[in-house]
Protein backbone atom coordinates (compact mmCIF):
# COMPACT_ATOMS: atom_id res chain seq x y z
CA UNK A 1 0.00 0.00 0.00
CA UNK A 2 1.07 3.30 -0.60
CA UNK A 3 1.39 6.14 1.50
CA UNK A 4 0.85 9.02 2.40
CA UNK A 5 -3.24 7.52 2.22
CA UNK A 6 -5.62 10.36 0.85
CA UNK A 7 -8.52 10.33 2.43
CA UNK A 8 -9.44 14.06 1.59
CA UNK A 9 -11.92 13.93 -1.18
CA UNK A 10 -13.78 16.70 -0.19
CA UNK A 11 -10.64 18.85 -1.02
CA UNK A 12 -10.19 17.85 -4.00
CA UNK A 13 -9.77 14.53 -6.41
CA UNK A 14 -6.75 13.70 -8.27
CA UNK A 15 -7.50 13.81 -12.27
CA UNK A 16 -9.09 10.40 -13.78
CA UNK A 17 -6.65 8.90 -16.27
CA UNK A 18 -9.27 8.93 -18.74
CA UNK A 19 -9.98 12.22 -18.14
CA UNK A 20 -6.25 13.62 -18.70
CA UNK A 21 -6.26 10.97 -21.76
CA UNK A 22 -8.85 13.31 -23.40
CA UNK A 23 -7.67 16.49 -22.53
CA UNK A 24 -4.05 15.88 -24.06
CA UNK A 25 -4.94 16.42 -27.25
CA UNK A 26 -6.08 20.11 -26.47
CA UNK A 27 -2.90 21.13 -25.24
CA UNK A 28 -0.93 19.67 -28.65
CA UNK A 29 -2.26 19.74 -31.66
CA UNK A 30 -5.83 20.87 -31.17
CA UNK A 31 -5.21 24.04 -29.75
CA UNK A 32 -7.58 26.22 -31.06
CA UNK A 33 -9.65 28.82 -30.27
CA UNK A 34 -13.15 27.87 -29.65
CA UNK A 35 -14.25 31.13 -31.01
CA UNK A 36 -11.93 31.47 -34.24
CA UNK A 37 -15.04 31.01 -36.35
CA UNK A 38 -13.13 30.93 -39.74
CA UNK A 39 -10.67 27.95 -39.45
CA UNK A 40 -10.43 24.46 -38.63
CA UNK A 41 -8.32 24.74 -35.66
CA UNK A 42 -11.15 27.03 -34.39
CA UNK A 43 -13.89 24.55 -34.89
CA UNK A 44 -12.05 21.64 -33.67
CA UNK A 45 -11.67 23.80 -30.52
CA UNK A 46 -15.64 24.31 -30.60
CA UNK A 47 -16.73 20.79 -31.37
CA UNK A 48 -14.85 19.80 -28.24
CA UNK A 49 -16.43 22.38 -25.93
CA UNK A 50 -19.72 21.21 -27.16
CA UNK A 51 -19.39 18.01 -26.75
CA UNK A 52 -18.51 19.03 -23.10
CA UNK A 53 -20.86 21.24 -23.09
CA UNK A 54 -23.85 18.29 -23.47
CA UNK A 55 -21.45 16.04 -21.03
CA UNK A 56 -22.10 18.35 -18.30
CA UNK A 57 -25.87 19.33 -18.92
CA UNK A 58 -26.54 15.40 -19.44
CA UNK A 59 -25.69 14.61 -15.50
CA UNK A 60 -27.77 17.25 -14.01
CA UNK A 61 -30.95 16.36 -16.77
CA UNK A 62 -30.16 20.06 -18.06
CA UNK A 63 -29.76 21.31 -21.82
CA UNK A 64 -26.25 22.31 -23.29
CA UNK A 65 -27.44 25.92 -23.95
CA UNK A 66 -28.07 26.06 -20.26
CA UNK A 67 -24.35 24.85 -19.21
CA UNK A 68 -21.86 28.41 -18.56
CA UNK A 69 -18.40 27.32 -18.16
CA UNK A 70 -16.45 29.10 -15.74
CA UNK A 71 -13.04 28.99 -13.59
CA UNK A 72 -14.52 27.10 -11.11
CA UNK A 73 -17.55 26.53 -8.63
CA UNK A 74 -16.21 30.07 -6.75
CA UNK A 75 -16.67 31.81 -9.83
CA UNK A 76 -19.85 30.02 -10.41
CA UNK A 77 -21.51 31.07 -7.56
CA UNK A 78 -20.22 34.43 -7.68
CA UNK A 79 -21.93 34.98 -11.09
CA UNK A 80 -25.05 33.18 -9.91
CA UNK A 81 -25.64 35.50 -6.82
CA UNK A 82 -24.13 38.95 -7.87
CA UNK A 83 -25.43 38.35 -11.38
CA UNK A 84 -28.56 37.61 -10.15
CA UNK A 85 -29.19 40.29 -7.57
CA UNK A 86 -27.76 42.75 -9.97
CA UNK A 87 -30.28 41.70 -12.76
CA UNK A 88 -33.32 41.59 -10.67
CA UNK A 89 -32.45 44.14 -8.33
CA UNK A 90 -35.25 46.42 -9.50
CA UNK A 91 -38.06 43.71 -8.44
CA UNK A 92 -36.16 42.95 -4.88
CA UNK A 93 -32.88 43.09 -3.05
CA UNK A 94 -33.89 40.23 -0.48
CA UNK A 95 -32.01 36.51 -0.86
CA UNK A 96 -32.03 33.46 1.54
CA UNK A 97 -29.53 31.77 2.31
CA UNK A 98 -27.86 29.61 5.21
CA UNK A 99 -25.11 29.52 7.39
CA UNK A 100 -23.75 26.46 6.62
CA UNK A 101 -22.81 27.24 3.33
CA UNK A 102 -18.99 27.62 1.83
CA UNK A 103 -17.14 30.90 1.99
CA UNK A 104 -17.47 31.09 -2.28
CA UNK A 105 -21.55 31.81 -0.93
CA UNK A 106 -21.07 33.06 2.02
CA UNK A 107 -18.56 35.96 1.24
CA UNK A 108 -20.71 37.19 -2.13
CA UNK A 109 -23.56 37.43 -0.18
CA UNK A 110 -21.84 39.51 2.15
CA UNK A 111 -20.63 42.03 -0.56
CA UNK A 112 -24.54 41.52 -1.85
CA UNK A 113 -25.59 43.12 1.68
CA UNK A 114 -22.64 46.02 1.72
CA UNK A 115 -24.45 46.82 -1.40
CA UNK A 116 -27.48 47.74 -0.30
CA UNK A 117 -29.04 44.30 -0.47
CA UNK A 118 -30.63 41.68 2.65
CA UNK A 119 -29.94 38.54 3.31
CA UNK A 120 -31.95 35.86 5.64
CA UNK A 121 -29.65 32.94 6.78
CA UNK A 122 -31.72 30.43 7.53
CA UNK A 123 -31.51 28.33 11.18
CA UNK A 124 -30.14 24.49 10.44
CA UNK A 125 -30.97 21.65 12.65
CA UNK A 126 -28.13 19.92 14.75
CA UNK A 127 -27.32 17.83 11.14
CA UNK A 128 -26.88 20.93 9.18
CA UNK A 129 -30.60 20.97 7.39
CA UNK A 130 -32.98 23.83 7.00
CA UNK A 131 -36.48 23.20 7.10
CA UNK A 132 -38.49 24.04 4.29
CA UNK A 133 -41.22 25.30 6.71
CA UNK A 134 -38.33 27.71 7.98
CA UNK A 135 -37.64 28.59 4.44
CA UNK A 136 -41.22 29.61 3.44
CA UNK A 137 -41.63 31.64 6.39
CA UNK A 138 -38.67 33.27 5.38
CA UNK A 139 -39.90 34.05 1.81
CA UNK A 140 -40.84 37.85 1.30
CA UNK A 141 -42.36 39.34 -1.83
CA UNK A 142 -39.18 41.00 -2.74
CA UNK A 143 -37.18 37.80 -2.00
CA UNK A 144 -35.26 37.01 -5.73
CA UNK A 145 -32.77 34.40 -4.75
CA UNK A 146 -32.87 31.28 -2.63
CA UNK A 147 -29.52 29.64 -2.13
CA UNK A 148 -28.66 26.24 -0.66
CA UNK A 149 -26.26 24.21 -1.45
CA UNK A 150 -26.53 20.78 -2.46
CA UNK A 151 -24.28 18.72 0.00
CA UNK A 152 -21.88 20.41 2.71
CA UNK A 153 -18.27 20.15 1.96
CA UNK A 154 -17.53 19.48 5.61
CA UNK A 155 -19.84 17.42 7.27
CA UNK A 156 -21.48 16.26 4.35
CA UNK A 157 -25.26 16.70 4.62
CA UNK A 158 -27.67 16.83 2.06
CA UNK A 159 -30.74 19.56 1.55
CA UNK A 160 -33.93 18.51 0.41
CA UNK A 161 -33.39 19.98 -3.05
CA UNK A 162 -36.53 18.80 -4.31
CA UNK A 163 -38.41 20.02 -1.38
CA UNK A 164 -36.98 23.28 -1.65
CA UNK A 165 -37.08 23.72 -5.34
CA UNK A 166 -40.84 22.61 -4.97
CA UNK A 167 -41.43 25.76 -2.49
CA UNK A 168 -39.54 28.58 -4.73
CA UNK A 169 -41.16 27.42 -7.71
CA UNK A 170 -44.43 27.56 -6.63
CA UNK A 171 -43.51 31.57 -4.86
CA UNK A 172 -42.22 32.61 -7.83
CA UNK A 173 -38.61 32.94 -6.49
CA UNK A 174 -35.19 31.48 -7.94
CA UNK A 175 -33.17 28.82 -6.26
CA UNK A 176 -29.76 28.53 -6.88
CA UNK A 177 -27.71 25.50 -5.52
CA UNK A 178 -23.92 25.15 -4.72
CA UNK A 179 -23.50 21.76 -5.77
CA UNK A 180 -19.45 21.62 -5.82
CA UNK A 181 -19.88 18.64 -3.80
CA UNK A 182 -22.85 17.13 -5.05
CA UNK A 183 -22.73 16.65 -8.38
CA UNK A 184 -21.78 13.55 -9.74
CA UNK A 185 -21.78 12.11 -6.36
CA UNK A 186 -25.79 11.63 -5.94
CA UNK A 187 -28.53 12.06 -8.19
CA UNK A 188 -29.21 15.72 -9.46
CA UNK A 189 -32.03 16.51 -11.72
CA UNK A 190 -32.49 20.24 -12.34
CA UNK A 191 -35.83 19.54 -13.74
CA UNK A 192 -37.18 17.28 -11.22
CA UNK A 193 -35.99 19.28 -8.27
CA UNK A 194 -36.89 23.08 -9.55
CA UNK A 195 -33.26 24.27 -9.77
CA UNK A 196 -32.83 27.76 -11.33
CA UNK A 197 -28.86 27.75 -10.80
CA UNK A 198 -26.62 25.37 -9.82
CA UNK A 199 -22.39 25.59 -9.61
CA UNK A 200 -20.21 22.87 -10.21
CA UNK A 201 -16.36 22.08 -10.38
CA UNK A 202 -13.91 20.03 -12.38
CA UNK A 203 -11.86 19.48 -9.75
CA UNK A 204 -13.81 17.51 -6.95
CA UNK A 205 -15.14 15.09 -9.73
CA UNK A 206 -11.69 13.79 -11.13
CA UNK A 207 -11.89 16.51 -13.38
CA UNK A 208 -9.05 19.36 -13.61
CA UNK A 209 -8.57 22.25 -11.54
CA UNK A 210 -9.53 25.58 -13.21
CA UNK A 211 -12.73 25.04 -14.51
CA UNK A 212 -16.46 24.68 -13.75
CA UNK A 213 -19.95 25.61 -14.86
CA UNK A 214 -22.72 27.77 -13.93
CA UNK A 215 -26.20 26.20 -15.09
CA UNK A 216 -28.55 29.12 -15.95
CA UNK A 217 -32.14 27.76 -17.06
CA UNK A 218 -33.10 29.07 -20.18
CA UNK A 219 -36.95 28.29 -19.72
CA UNK A 220 -39.98 28.32 -16.96
CA UNK A 221 -38.78 30.67 -16.54
CA UNK A 222 -35.74 31.88 -18.41
CA UNK A 223 -33.26 33.11 -16.46
CA UNK A 224 -30.62 36.08 -16.76
CA UNK A 225 -27.53 36.98 -14.79
CA UNK A 226 -25.57 40.24 -15.16
CA UNK A 227 -21.76 38.71 -16.34
CA UNK A 228 -19.34 39.66 -13.65
CA UNK A 229 -16.19 39.74 -16.23
CA UNK A 230 -16.74 41.74 -19.20
CA UNK A 231 -15.06 41.53 -22.45
CA UNK A 232 -15.16 38.97 -25.65
CA UNK A 233 -19.08 38.04 -24.91
CA UNK A 234 -18.32 34.34 -24.85
CA UNK A 235 -20.64 32.22 -23.26
CA UNK A 236 -23.69 33.56 -24.50
CA UNK A 237 -22.71 37.42 -23.46
CA UNK A 238 -22.62 35.67 -19.72
CA UNK A 239 -18.94 35.04 -19.18
CA UNK A 240 -16.12 36.33 -21.59
CA UNK A 241 -12.90 35.25 -21.58
CA UNK A 242 -11.46 33.06 -24.19
CA UNK A 243 -12.56 29.58 -22.89
CA UNK A 244 -9.97 26.95 -21.45
CA UNK A 245 -10.46 24.11 -24.11
CA UNK A 246 -8.46 21.23 -22.13
CA UNK A 247 -9.98 21.93 -19.01
CA UNK A 248 -13.63 22.12 -20.78
CA UNK A 249 -12.75 19.10 -22.67
CA UNK A 250 -11.97 17.51 -18.90
CA UNK A 251 -14.83 18.71 -17.34
CA UNK A 252 -17.02 17.04 -19.56
CA UNK A 253 -15.44 13.52 -19.72
CA UNK A 254 -15.58 13.78 -15.71
CA UNK A 255 -19.17 14.23 -15.96
CA UNK A 256 -19.61 11.66 -18.11
CA UNK A 257 -17.95 8.90 -16.12
CA UNK A 258 -19.61 10.25 -12.84
CA UNK A 259 -22.74 10.02 -14.36
CA UNK A 260 -21.90 6.23 -16.00
CA UNK A 261 -20.50 5.41 -12.55
CA UNK A 262 -22.59 7.17 -10.01
CA UNK A 263 -24.75 4.34 -8.75
CA UNK A 264 -22.22 1.93 -8.52
CA UNK A 265 -19.73 4.60 -6.80
CA UNK A 266 -22.75 5.32 -4.39
CA UNK A 267 -23.01 1.69 -3.12
CA UNK A 268 -19.11 1.18 -3.03
CA UNK A 269 -18.17 4.69 -1.05
CA UNK A 270 -21.34 4.01 1.43
CA UNK A 271 -20.36 0.64 1.68
CA UNK A 272 -16.30 2.17 2.66
CA UNK A 273 -17.41 4.56 5.16
CA UNK A 274 -19.53 2.43 7.14
CA UNK A 275 -16.96 0.43 7.51
CA UNK A 276 -14.90 3.14 8.62
CA UNK A 277 -17.28 4.32 10.95
CA UNK A 278 -17.93 0.72 12.29
CA UNK A 279 -14.11 0.09 12.74
CA UNK A 280 -13.65 3.37 14.60
CA UNK A 281 -16.84 2.83 16.77
CA UNK A 282 -15.23 -0.84 17.53
CA UNK A 283 -11.82 1.12 18.71
CA UNK A 284 -13.01 3.89 20.45
CA UNK A 285 -15.49 5.41 23.18
CA UNK A 286 -16.79 8.82 23.36
CA UNK A 287 -16.47 9.09 19.31
CA UNK A 288 -19.05 11.51 17.36
CA UNK A 289 -20.53 11.39 13.97
CA UNK A 290 -21.17 14.87 13.22
CA UNK A 291 -24.11 15.25 10.22
CA UNK A 292 -26.92 12.97 9.04
CA UNK A 293 -26.52 9.37 9.43
CA UNK A 294 -28.13 8.90 6.08
CA UNK A 295 -28.57 11.98 4.27
CA UNK A 296 -24.82 12.52 3.46
CA UNK A 297 -22.14 12.35 0.68
CA UNK A 298 -21.42 8.44 0.40
CA UNK A 299 -17.75 9.51 0.75
CA UNK A 300 -17.88 11.71 3.89
CA UNK A 301 -17.08 10.90 6.78
CA UNK A 302 -17.14 13.35 9.76
CA UNK A 303 -16.26 12.46 13.46
CA UNK A 304 -15.08 14.67 16.71
CA UNK A 305 -12.78 12.06 18.56
CA UNK A 306 -13.50 13.89 22.19
CA UNK A 307 -10.75 15.14 24.04
CA UNK A 308 -7.83 14.98 21.42
CA UNK A 309 -7.61 18.11 19.26
CA UNK A 310 -7.55 17.67 15.48
CA UNK A 311 -4.43 19.07 14.34
CA UNK A 312 -2.27 17.42 16.98
CA UNK A 313 -4.51 13.71 16.10
CA UNK A 314 -3.29 14.63 12.27
CA UNK A 315 0.07 14.77 13.27
CA UNK A 316 -0.35 11.49 15.02
CA UNK A 317 -1.21 9.48 11.46
CA UNK A 318 0.96 11.62 9.43
CA UNK A 319 0.24 8.83 6.66
CA UNK A 320 -3.02 10.02 6.18
CA UNK A 321 -3.87 13.00 4.38
CA UNK A 322 -7.49 14.17 6.03
CA UNK A 323 -8.44 17.77 7.65
CA UNK A 324 -9.55 19.08 10.46
CA UNK A 325 -11.79 21.66 11.80
CA UNK A 326 -10.08 22.29 14.58
CA UNK A 327 -8.90 25.97 14.39
CA UNK A 328 -5.05 25.20 14.22
CA UNK A 329 -5.14 23.91 10.62
CA UNK A 330 -6.38 27.06 9.52
CA UNK A 331 -5.23 31.33 9.91
CA UNK A 332 -8.25 32.14 11.20
CA UNK A 333 -7.63 30.43 14.57
CA UNK A 334 -11.66 29.55 14.85
CA UNK A 335 -13.01 26.14 14.50
CA UNK A 336 -14.98 25.40 12.03
CA UNK A 337 -18.04 27.31 11.56
CA UNK A 338 -20.26 24.50 10.07
CA UNK A 339 -20.04 22.85 12.83
CA UNK A 340 -20.49 25.60 15.04
CA UNK A 341 -23.63 26.60 13.29
CA UNK A 342 -24.91 22.75 13.46
CA UNK A 343 -24.48 22.95 17.70
CA UNK A 344 -21.26 21.11 17.92
CA UNK A 345 -19.69 23.49 20.54
CA UNK A 346 -16.01 24.53 20.06
CA UNK A 347 -14.89 21.80 22.28
CA UNK A 348 -15.62 19.36 20.12
CA UNK A 349 -15.00 20.93 17.10
CA UNK A 350 -11.29 21.01 17.57
CA UNK A 351 -11.63 17.40 17.77
CA UNK A 352 -12.98 16.60 14.43
CA UNK A 353 -11.61 15.31 11.45
CA UNK A 354 -13.19 14.93 8.06
CA UNK A 355 -12.39 11.63 6.25
CA UNK A 356 -13.39 11.88 2.50
CA UNK A 357 -13.35 8.53 0.76
CA UNK A 358 -13.49 8.50 -2.92
CA UNK A 359 -13.12 6.44 -6.61
CA UNK A 360 -9.61 5.37 -6.00
CA UNK A 361 -10.33 4.16 -2.39
CA UNK A 362 -9.85 1.06 -1.54
CA UNK A 363 -10.97 -1.40 1.16
CA UNK A 364 -7.31 -2.00 2.25
CA UNK A 365 -6.86 1.75 2.67
CA UNK A 366 -9.55 2.10 5.06
CA UNK A 367 -8.99 -0.79 7.41
CA UNK A 368 -5.57 0.39 7.20
CA UNK A 369 -6.67 4.37 8.20
CA UNK A 370 -9.10 3.30 10.95
CA UNK A 371 -6.35 1.15 12.62
CA UNK A 372 -3.85 4.06 12.13
CA UNK A 373 -6.84 6.70 13.93
CA UNK A 374 -7.84 4.24 16.37
CA UNK A 375 -4.04 3.95 17.84
CA UNK A 376 -3.58 8.01 17.73
CA UNK A 377 -6.58 8.32 18.96
CA UNK A 378 -5.78 6.39 22.15
CA UNK A 379 -2.24 7.85 22.35
CA UNK A 380 -3.63 11.22 22.58
CA UNK A 381 -5.74 10.42 25.03
CA UNK A 382 -3.31 8.57 27.57
CA UNK A 383 -1.79 12.29 27.35
CA UNK A 384 -4.94 13.92 27.27
CA UNK A 385 -5.56 15.71 30.73
CA UNK A 386 -9.27 16.25 29.52
CA UNK A 387 -9.54 12.27 29.32
CA UNK A 388 -8.35 12.09 32.56
CA UNK A 389 -10.73 14.22 34.11
CA UNK A 390 -13.53 12.84 32.42
CA UNK A 391 -12.85 9.11 33.34
CA UNK A 392 -12.60 10.64 36.92
CA UNK A 393 -15.87 11.71 36.47
CA UNK A 394 -15.23 15.57 36.41
CA UNK A 395 -17.74 17.50 34.15
CA UNK A 396 -15.56 19.45 32.18
CA UNK A 397 -18.28 21.65 31.50
CA UNK A 398 -18.32 22.80 35.07
CA UNK A 399 -14.54 23.61 35.28
CA UNK A 400 -13.37 27.10 35.33
CA UNK A 401 -10.80 27.33 32.75
CA UNK A 402 -8.63 29.92 32.02
CA UNK A 403 -8.47 30.59 28.19
CA UNK A 404 -5.63 32.45 27.61
CA UNK A 405 -5.20 35.33 25.01
CA UNK A 406 -3.84 33.49 21.94
CA UNK B 1 2.90 23.41 7.59
CA UNK B 2 5.78 21.83 8.47
CA UNK B 3 6.86 20.86 12.08
CA UNK B 4 10.40 21.41 13.05
CA UNK B 5 12.82 18.61 13.44
CA UNK B 6 12.65 19.44 17.53
CA UNK B 7 8.59 19.61 17.56
CA UNK B 8 7.89 16.33 15.91
CA UNK B 9 10.83 15.01 18.26
CA UNK B 10 9.00 16.12 21.59
CA UNK B 11 5.37 14.85 19.51
CA UNK B 12 6.45 11.58 18.86
CA UNK B 13 8.94 10.58 21.83
CA UNK B 14 6.69 13.36 24.96
CA UNK B 15 9.32 13.74 27.67
CA UNK B 16 7.56 13.35 31.65
CA UNK B 17 4.17 12.52 30.57
CA UNK B 18 2.06 11.55 33.49
CA UNK B 19 0.57 12.78 36.73
CA UNK B 20 2.04 13.49 39.74
CA UNK B 21 -0.40 13.54 43.23
CA UNK B 22 -1.95 16.71 43.08
CA UNK B 23 -2.92 16.79 47.20
CA UNK B 24 0.34 16.25 48.24
CA UNK B 25 2.51 19.43 49.55
CA UNK B 26 4.96 19.08 47.65
CA UNK B 27 3.32 18.86 44.30
CA UNK B 28 2.44 21.77 42.41
CA UNK B 29 -0.46 21.56 39.72
CA UNK B 30 -1.23 24.36 37.13
CA UNK B 31 -3.76 23.79 34.35
CA UNK B 32 -4.02 26.43 31.66
CA UNK B 33 -6.09 27.32 28.55
CA UNK B 34 -9.36 25.85 28.07
CA UNK B 35 -10.90 22.95 25.95
CA UNK B 36 -13.33 25.45 23.69
CA UNK B 37 -9.77 27.38 22.61
CA UNK B 38 -8.17 23.70 21.54
CA UNK B 39 -5.66 23.40 24.12
CA UNK B 40 -5.25 22.59 27.67
CA UNK B 41 -2.43 22.12 29.37
CA UNK B 42 -1.41 20.55 32.68
CA UNK B 43 1.89 20.78 33.97
CA UNK B 44 2.99 19.02 37.59
CA UNK B 45 5.75 19.72 39.34
CA UNK B 46 7.87 17.92 42.59
CA UNK B 47 10.18 20.16 44.91
CA UNK B 48 12.39 18.52 47.39
CA UNK B 49 13.20 19.97 50.11
CA UNK B 50 15.86 22.17 49.22
CA UNK B 51 13.55 23.92 46.97
CA UNK B 52 14.75 21.64 43.95
CA UNK B 53 12.03 20.96 41.11
CA UNK B 54 13.19 17.20 41.03
CA UNK B 55 10.27 15.83 38.78
CA UNK B 56 8.14 17.63 36.33
CA UNK B 57 5.21 15.70 34.39
CA UNK B 58 2.32 17.15 32.02
CA UNK B 59 -0.46 16.32 30.15
CA UNK B 60 -1.58 18.00 27.11
CA UNK B 61 -4.92 18.59 24.79
CA UNK B 62 -3.92 20.60 21.73
CA UNK B 63 -1.83 20.31 18.48
CA UNK B 64 1.65 19.26 18.20
CA UNK B 65 3.19 22.65 19.06
CA UNK B 66 1.43 22.89 22.32
CA UNK B 67 2.46 19.16 23.18
CA UNK B 68 6.03 19.71 22.15
CA UNK B 69 6.07 22.97 24.34
CA UNK B 70 4.78 21.36 27.52
CA UNK B 71 7.17 18.40 27.07
CA UNK B 72 9.80 20.72 26.66
CA UNK B 73 8.93 22.70 29.78
CA UNK B 74 8.92 20.00 31.72
CA UNK B 75 12.61 18.94 30.67
CA UNK B 76 13.91 22.73 31.55
CA UNK B 77 11.89 23.22 34.93
CA UNK B 78 13.26 19.76 36.20
CA UNK B 79 16.67 20.07 38.31
CA UNK B 80 15.86 24.03 38.83
CA UNK B 81 14.89 26.05 41.89
CA UNK B 82 11.78 27.53 41.49
CA UNK B 83 13.16 30.89 41.48
CA UNK B 84 15.49 29.65 38.58
CA UNK B 85 11.90 28.07 36.92
CA UNK B 86 10.23 31.18 37.59
CA UNK B 87 12.97 32.56 34.69
CA UNK B 88 11.40 30.33 31.56
CA UNK B 89 10.29 32.50 29.30
CA UNK B 90 7.82 31.69 26.11
CA UNK B 91 10.66 32.87 23.91
CA UNK B 92 12.91 30.89 25.35
CA UNK B 93 10.22 27.93 23.81
CA UNK B 94 9.31 29.57 20.81
CA UNK B 95 13.15 29.70 19.73
CA UNK B 96 14.18 26.13 20.94
CA UNK B 97 11.17 24.45 19.06
CA UNK B 98 11.53 26.78 16.22
CA UNK B 99 7.68 27.86 16.57
CA UNK B 100 5.93 29.53 14.11
CA UNK B 101 4.22 32.80 14.63
CA UNK B 102 1.00 31.41 14.29
CA UNK B 103 1.77 28.66 17.74
CA UNK B 104 3.55 31.44 19.55
CA UNK B 105 0.54 30.85 22.34
CA UNK B 106 1.43 27.21 22.73
CA UNK B 107 4.73 28.34 24.36
CA UNK B 108 2.54 31.45 25.94
CA UNK B 109 0.22 28.82 27.25
CA UNK B 110 3.86 26.37 28.50
CA UNK B 111 4.90 29.46 30.31
CA UNK B 112 1.63 29.72 32.25
CA UNK B 113 1.58 26.22 32.95
CA UNK B 114 5.06 26.56 34.47
CA UNK B 115 4.16 29.93 36.34
CA UNK B 116 0.40 28.05 37.82
CA UNK B 117 2.29 25.08 38.96
CA UNK B 118 4.85 27.37 40.99
CA UNK B 119 2.08 29.28 42.51
CA UNK B 120 0.37 26.20 43.69
CA UNK B 121 3.38 25.10 45.30
CA UNK B 122 4.42 28.26 46.44
CA UNK B 123 0.10 28.68 47.78
CA UNK B 124 0.38 25.32 49.18
CA UNK B 125 3.74 25.99 51.53
CA UNK B 126 2.67 29.28 52.94
CA UNK B 127 -0.98 27.39 53.77
CA UNK B 128 1.57 24.38 55.45
CA UNK B 129 3.55 27.07 57.24
CA UNK B 130 0.67 28.97 58.88
CA UNK B 131 -1.16 25.95 60.20
CA UNK B 132 2.12 25.06 61.56
CA UNK B 133 2.10 28.56 63.43
CA UNK B 134 -1.40 27.82 64.66
CA UNK B 135 -0.56 24.21 65.69
CA UNK B 136 -3.16 22.52 63.35
CA UNK B 137 -2.42 18.89 63.62
CA UNK B 138 -3.59 18.37 59.83
CA UNK B 139 -1.48 20.56 58.49
CA UNK B 140 1.42 19.76 60.62
CA UNK B 141 1.53 15.91 59.16
CA UNK B 142 1.08 17.96 55.54
CA UNK B 143 4.46 19.46 56.50
CA UNK B 144 6.05 16.58 57.48
CA UNK B 145 5.50 14.85 54.22
CA UNK B 146 6.60 17.78 52.48
CA UNK B 147 9.62 18.40 54.43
Amino acid sequence: MKTPIYLDYQATTPLDERVLEAMLPYFRDKFGNAASRNHAFGWEAEKAVENARAQVAVLIGAESKEIVFTSGATEANNLALKGIAEMYREKGRHLISAPTEHKAVLDPLQRIEQDGGSVTMLPVDKFGQVKVSDLEQALRPETVLVSLMAANNEIGTLHPLAAIGKLCKARGVLFHTDATQGVGKIPIDVEAMGIDLLSLSGHKIYGPKGIGALYVRRRNPRVRVSPQIDGGGHERGMRSGTLNVPGIVGLGVACELARIELDAETLRLTGLRERMWAKLRSGLDEIHLNGHATERLPGNLNVSFAYVEGEGLMMGMSDLAVSSGSACTSASLEPSYVLKAIGVGDDLAHTSIRFGIGRFTTEAEVDFAAERVVIAVKRLRDMSPLYEMAKEGIDLKEVKWSPTEH
Amino acid sequence: MAYSDKVLDHYNHPRNIGSLDKNAADVGTGVVGAPECGDVMRLQIKVNEKGVIEDAKFKTFGCGSAIASSSLATEWVKGRTVEQALKIRNVDIVEELALPPVKVHCSVLAEDAIRAALADYQKKQVAASCAVDSGDGNSAEATTKAG
